[in-house]
């Protein structure tokens, strides 16, 4: 056990965990926030993605340790009332079907919207690939991320 | 009469082995003059390929890199070197799952960047991402494929500077030693390990490089 000094949705922790506990058990069962999801455990299907340092990490094979004095941001965090741009979208669009991979979608998009404001479909493709959704929701994950692309621009 | 010419007879042979020995001492001097800049010429090697400076021994150097090739063809290296955007996954050589990009710098692209994934060191268990500190492919710029290349295309690309990663002799024989290179001995589990040992590797690796980094005939 080590204390590990964590910025969560710009809120700083300090826990008293292994280092070597993965970022996304600590997310869950330390501080309750379980917006992100297990999904596969070994970084195949994108459910467990949160920002580190503002890259789509896949929390479930993140050591803990790795995210130590670094800023991590959840979904919880993503925005403060819950109407960043995709998440707009994505309840516009009606995106989720089971809804478990939504949350590592989301996180996803947003780092490929930050990157390229208004990506092309085979942008889109590239980025989302590594996001698996069992429903085959992905034309609907397609329309909403260049939705909230548009919604992105207009609030700016 | 013939007291002289006895006498030039016999000079002959004196005047022979003078000359001899006067040609013995100057081809011991070019000699001398040639070791010593041999010498001097053979540390200039392990900053630049210059097959002129470099101990030349094809033999010796073609049948070392045949063992070079042998690790550099096995998953642990040539999934990392593949001849596409896409690095390849497992022993079969499969294109990645997910299909990550190799991005300009190799690290990958907007949320399929290698470190997402990919830990400073193994992740635990079969089927879980490998890990090394700088995980990564060649960069756009810089492919060094090595996949379908011959032993030939592959030897003449790895001393090309221009194709290598500008490396020149003591970059290359130092790489042998890096840590990204040194993980294909330690993949984690469930992933084979290269043909030969690390350290057979690297004595392979610098025979080839210092008996003039020969290419095979194809």
């Amino acid at each position: 056990m080590a204390t590990i000094n964590l910025k969560i949705n710009g809120k700083q922790h300090a826990l008293d965990v292994d280092p070597s506990t993965p970022l996304l058990w600590v997310l869950r069962e330390h501080l309750n926030l379980v917006g992100t999801k297990y999904g596969c455990g070994v970084a195949a299907c994108g459910a467990c993605v949160v920002h580190l340092d503002g890259e789509a990490v896949r929390s479930c094979v993140t050591k803990v340790k790795r995210a130590a004095d670094k800023e991590v941001v959840t979904i919880e965090g993503l925005s403060e009332k819950g109407d960043h741009p995709l998440q707009q979208a994505w309840q516009q669009v009606d995106v989720p079907q089971c809804g478990y991979c939504q949350s590592g979608q989301i996180m996803s998009a947003a780092v490929l919207l930050r990157e390229i404001p208004n990506p092309m479909d085979e942008e889109i493709d590239l980025a989302m690939a590594g996001n698996i959704c069992r429903c085959g929701t992905y034309l609907r994950i397609r329309k909403a991320i260049h939705l909230a692309a548009g919604i992105q621009q207009e609030t700016k | 009469m013939r007291y002289n010419t006895r006498h030039k007879k016999e000079k002959r042979p004196y005047k022979i082995v003078v000359a001899l020995a006067v040609l013995a001492i100057i081809m011991t001097f070019m000699v001398s003059i040639a070791a010593n800049s041999g010498t001097a010429a053979l540390r200039p090697t392990e900053d630049k390929i210059t097959h002129e400076l470099m101990k030349r021994d094809s033999m010796k150097s073609v049948a070392a890199f045949s063992k070079v090739y042998s690790v550099l063809m096995s998953p642990r290296c040539v999934n990392c070197h593949p001849a596409g955007e896409v690095p390849l996954q497992g022993d079969d050589s499969h294109l990645h799952a997910m299909l990550p990009q190799r991005g300009k710098d190799g690290k990958g692209i907007l949320t399929m960047k290698c470190a997402n994934c990919h830990q400073p060191e193994n992740t635990p268990g079969t089927h879980t991402p490998p890990g090394s500190p700088n995980w990564h492919l060649p960069p756009a710029d810089m492919k060094m494929v090595f996949e379908g290349r011959s032993p030939r295309e592959l030897a003449m690309q790895i001393i090309d500077p221009e194709k290598n990663g500008n490396k020149d002799m003591k970059a290359l024989i130092a790489h042998a030693d890096d840590e990204l290179v040194k993980w294909g001995w330690q993949p984690g589990e469930g992933r084979t390990l290269p043909p030969l040992s690390h350290k057979e590797f690297k004595e392979a690796w610098i025979t080839w490089l210092k008996n003039g980094a020969y290419a095979p005939s194809n």
